[in-house]
């Protein structure tokens, strides 16, 4: 017999305004197998807790229906509630009053009518629900982070500080990170080498850090605490074991015109190269594309002037797996590519450039040794443009519409340095609006408008062309309403960033969704910013949206402590939801397995009795539930209905389909 | 290959020379370009007001018999070619307009979009092809040339889809058909002041005259365009460089330029 209990929530006035809360109550008081329903202010208190418990235990109910707001929002909470009173926790349900009812209404009448119906839906299900208990499983007590950025540097150095064994896939040659390219960063005017590298040697020492650079995550098997991982380390033609990075194969590598991606392409470097002098390994790689002994056999000077013998050009990809119990996704960023902004001229103009190439250019390990000199003739230039937003806030469908957020102050940052260093040089700076929430920031820019000189013009810009080798920038001036044209000798495009492009491969093979930017996207913008949908799947820097240094070192030090609360545990319990196979029915077709997108389903033959003293062998469908995340893509494929799910039957969902129907 | 054709009322005054070598060239490629009977102006200038239902008609009505004739809709001011293409796609792609304006027009069949709207440039390039008239060229036209696209012919561009808007590449590469050598400036498709000559003429003259003299600092012996009010402005700017319209040297071009 069953003993229900209803608890109506009113949710301050979110759901009581718009729905009648006591008709609700008294309603799903006369429905069969009620025994007890109630309406309060606040379910979720710990009054309202209280209440549930206590009614639970007086009037011994057998399962509860809480009628409040998603399930996604408070399930959890109200099954420990239940659990807290001896109840099993999977005999509770959740009628959604708010999100699908007193939100989308304005008329009581329908609304309350409505909640009624969903009320009743739960209770009608709950009459088929079975006590259910989730099973457990170990914890590998090791991490993976991919990416080796800063995001991905900090968030192993956490979790391998806390005593945690950790993996950093990396796909460059070297870690670092974007930040590695950097000259100084704001606020405080830091060198960006030099609190960067520190980091990247740690991770090198530490006895809990594995690099894996060059390589890539291959394929992910598995689920939270229990992911297999395969990478793929690319072919670097080097034995690492055996390099010393003393950089004799560099000097003496005759291919010397291959461009140098580290430097943002503004110079060359050799086939054989080590990305720069801090790299971590400081290892070299051969460019298989560059390489002339790879190309066409002949060469191999730098395997003769080897003194260590690491030059292996034989080397193959090769592949290893690993166990691990978390993810941290820290794969960043790269600047957009300019080809749907022609009117700036920068594939045309040599001295047009990104703000990732000034930094280059701006750098004492940079092509031009830190003197700040035009790429097209190399004389210093004494009108310097910047234009912002160069693909941000865009809505035209060129660029983003987003935000990138760092640009106005590394542009402020870029303003300061040059007149700090080249104090004849004019600066100008055309923005839409200047965006410097955070400490310090807006100090910041002010400094560079009013102790700097430079010159803001608030305005957009709408063509840069050459005319007799000045770069005319043409734009508007908002404030002093006029067109103005300045002639200039550099001109610098804050251009947007956006997620690396290897992201989208990634959030395929974790199951992590993606927004329409590319962004990986936090199980919950406010509350849950370092978790993923997909258990055991942290994010940090800006593959989850765009944020400067002091933000992304935050973020991964909080997924990094996601990361040690898992692997801190033993067990972990499951979700006991799972799918299940009739044997009696199941015909081994398959189908079920085809669609299972976590390979949870396996098939074994089994030997059933037949009547007669005569048994058959069959080939039936079985579950892992262990790896089975209840989604229900095989309950719906299995033609012969055997496949089902555990709290989520197609008895139950009938059966709420008949008291919805039910008038 | 047979067109309908809009020449539109600018190419029966004062751009007659866009129109008589538009037709003689079509002639000799071997294109018939049938003139829409009746036609009505196309509405001057695309009407930026979606409930302005009115302005819109007499575009609709170009639109619907060229659909009755074939379906494909040549232009060739560069005005006319806006207006027309832009109320296109409002009758494709904007359920409000296309109600009311079918409400009031009371078609014998409703007109949705259908007719493909094409700039004779385009019917250059994507139907006759540039190739093809590199061969039929008999008299190639050596000299350095400037294109000057204007901006109602590439904006707005996601409607008008003619060509990259700050970079257009479609009269340079009718320039090398006909044998000429397309000279890129930076103001090819800056505005040369447009309806500003009626109020305000030095403003117009100020925009037009830097069109001109950017050609002519890159080089241009002369400028084509395909627009009867840019060729108003630029002609009266007061440069000393030559503005023609890109039929007339086609038709020069292709040897049919001579009274016959």
């Amino acid at each position: 017999m069953h003993r229900i209990g209803v608890f109506v929530c009113h949710c301050g006035s979110n759901i009581a305004a718009t729905v009648d809360v006591e008709r609700v109550s008294n309603a799903l008081a006369h429905e069969p197998g009620v025994v007890h329903s109630v309406n309060y202010q606040y379910m979720c208190s710990e009054n309202g807790q209280q209440l549930i418990k206590n009614a639970i235990k007086e009037h011994n109910l057998s399962g509860i229906v809480v009628c409040s707001c998603s399930p996604r929002m408070h399930e959890a909470t109200f099954r420990k509630t239940a659990e807290a009173a001896g109840l099993n926790p999977y005999m509770v349900e959740i009628a959604n009053i708010r999100e699908q009812c007193s939100w989308i209404h304005k008329d009581v009448e329908e609304a309350t009518e409505k909640a009624i119906v969903l009320a009743r839906t739960a209770v009608a299900k709950l009459t088929l629900n079975k006590p259910l208990v989730a099973g457990e499983t170990g914890v590998t007590k090791r991490a993976l982070v991919i990416g080796g950025g800063i995001a991905g540097i900090q968030a192993a150095l956490d979790i391998a500080d806390a005593g945690y064994e950790v993996d950093i896939v990396e796909k460059n040659p070297t870690i670092g990170g974007r930040m590695a390219q950097l000259d100084k960063t704001f606020p405080t005017l830091d060198c960006s080498a030099c609190i960067l590298t520190p980091k990247m040697v740690d991770c090198a020492q530490h006895e809990k850090i594995n690099i894996y650079s060059y390589s890539e995550v291959d394929k992910v098997k598995g689920f939270v605490g229990n992911f297999k991982v395969t990478i793929k380390k690319k072919a670097r033609y080097v034995d690492e074991t055996k390099c010393t990075g003393c950089g004799v194969c560099m000097t003496n590598c005759p291919s010397k015109k291959g461009l140098n991606s580290f430097n943002m392409d503004l110079n060359t470097r050799p086939a054989i190269y080590i990305p720069f002098a801090q790299a971590i390994p400081n290892v070299a790689v051969i460019d298989p594309e560059q390489c002339i002994k790879l190309k066409s056999g002949k060469c191999g000077l730098c395997s003769m002037k080897c003194g260590a013998n690491a030059i292996d050009y034989k080397q193959q990809d090769s592949f290893v797996e690993r166990e691990y119990g978390a993810i941290v996704v820290a794969t960043g960023f790269k600047p957009i590519s300019l080809e749907n902004f022609n009117e700036y001229g920068y594939a045309d103009n040599k001295d047009v450039i990104t703000s990732l190439e000034l930094e280059r250019l701006m750098n004492a390990a940079g092509p031009s040794k830190g003197t700040l000199v035009r790429p097209s003739d190399g004389e210093h230039p004494h009108v310097i443009t910047f234009i912002q937003c160069v693909g941000s806030r865009d809505v035209s469908g060129c660029g983003k519409p987003y935000c990138s957020k760092i640009c106005c102050m590394y542009t402020a940052k870029h303003a300061m340095l040059i007149r700090e260093k080249y104090p004849d040089t004019q600066v100008n700076v055309f923005y839409i609006d200047v965006r410097t929430p955070g400490k310090n920031y807006d100090e910041f820019y002010r400094r560079a408008v009013e102790q700097y000189g430079v010159n803001y013009i608030k305005g957009m810009v709408g063509k840069v062309y050459n005319e007799n080798g000045k770069l005319m920038v043409q734009g508007s001036n908002l404030i002093d309403n006029e067109q103005v044209t300045i002639a200039s000798d550099l001109v610098v495009l804050a251009t947007a960033i956006e997620p690396d492009p290897s992201v989208k491969d990634l959030a395929t093979k974790l199951t992590i969704s993606i927004d329409t930017n590319n962004f990986l996207t936090e199980a919950h913008a406010k509350l849950k910013p370092v978790e993923c949908a997909t258990a055991g799947v942290y994010l940090a820097g800006v593959c989850q949206g765009p944020k400067d240094i002091p933000e992304t070192v935050a973020q991964a030090s909080a997924a990094a402590s996601k990361v040690i609360g898992l692997l801190a545990k033993d067990k972990l319990k499951g979700n006991p939801c799972v799918a299940h196979a009739n044997e009696m029915t199941c015909t081994g077709c398959s189908q079920c397995a085809e669609v299972c997108p976590y390979g949870a389903i396996t098939y074994e033959n089994k030997e059933f009795r037949i009547g007669g003293g005569k048994t058959e062998k069959r080939r039936v469908a079985s579950v892992n539930p262990a790896v089975c995340q209840g989604c229900g893509a095989c309950t719906v494929t299995c033609p012969s209905g055997a496949m089902d799910l555990h709290g989520f039957s197609s008895a139950q969902i009938l059966k709420e389909v008949e008291a919805i129907c039910k008038r | 290959m047979v067109f309908s054709y809009y020449p539109g009322c600018t190419l029966k005054n004062q751009a007659k020379d866009l129109d008589i070598y538009a037709r003689k060239s079509a002639q000799a490629l071997g294109i018939e370009i049938k003139e829409i009977d009746e036609w009505q102006c196309c509405g001057g200038v695309y009407t930026s007001s979606p409930d302005d239902i009115a302005p819109r008609l007499s575009s609709i009505r170009i639109l619907a018999k060229a659909k009755e004739n074939g379906g494909k809709l040549v232009t060739i001011c560069s005005a006319c070619h806006n207006v027309i293409k832009r109320v296109n796609d409002d009758m494709k792609n904007n359920a409000d307009i296309n109600l009311r304006a079918n409400n009031f027009m009371q078609l014998e069949e409703r007109y949705n979009g259908e007719t493909a709207v094409l700039h004779y440039l385009e019917m250059l390039r994507d139907e006759v092809g540039f190739d093809n008239i590199k061969k039929a060229v008999k008299n190639p036209i050596n000299k350095k040339i400037g294109a000057y696209y204007g901006c109602l012919l590439l904006r707005p561009n996601g409607v008008m889809a003619f060509d990259n808007p700050e970079n257009p590449t479609i009269i340079e590469e009718f320039i090398k058909a006909i044998g000429g050598t397309p000279v890129v400036y930076p103001f090819r498709n800056e505005c040369c002041g447009a309806y500003a000559s009626l109020k305000n003429k030095p403003l117009a003259d100020k925009k037009s005259s830097a069109v001109l003299s950017s050609a002519k600092g890159h080089g241009a012996e002369m400028v084509i365009t395909a627009c009867p009010l840019c060729y108003y402005n630029l002609k009266r700017s007061g440069e000393d460089l030559p503005v023609i319209y890109f039929t007339e040297l086609l038709a020069k071009a292709l040897g049919v330029d001579g009274d016959e």
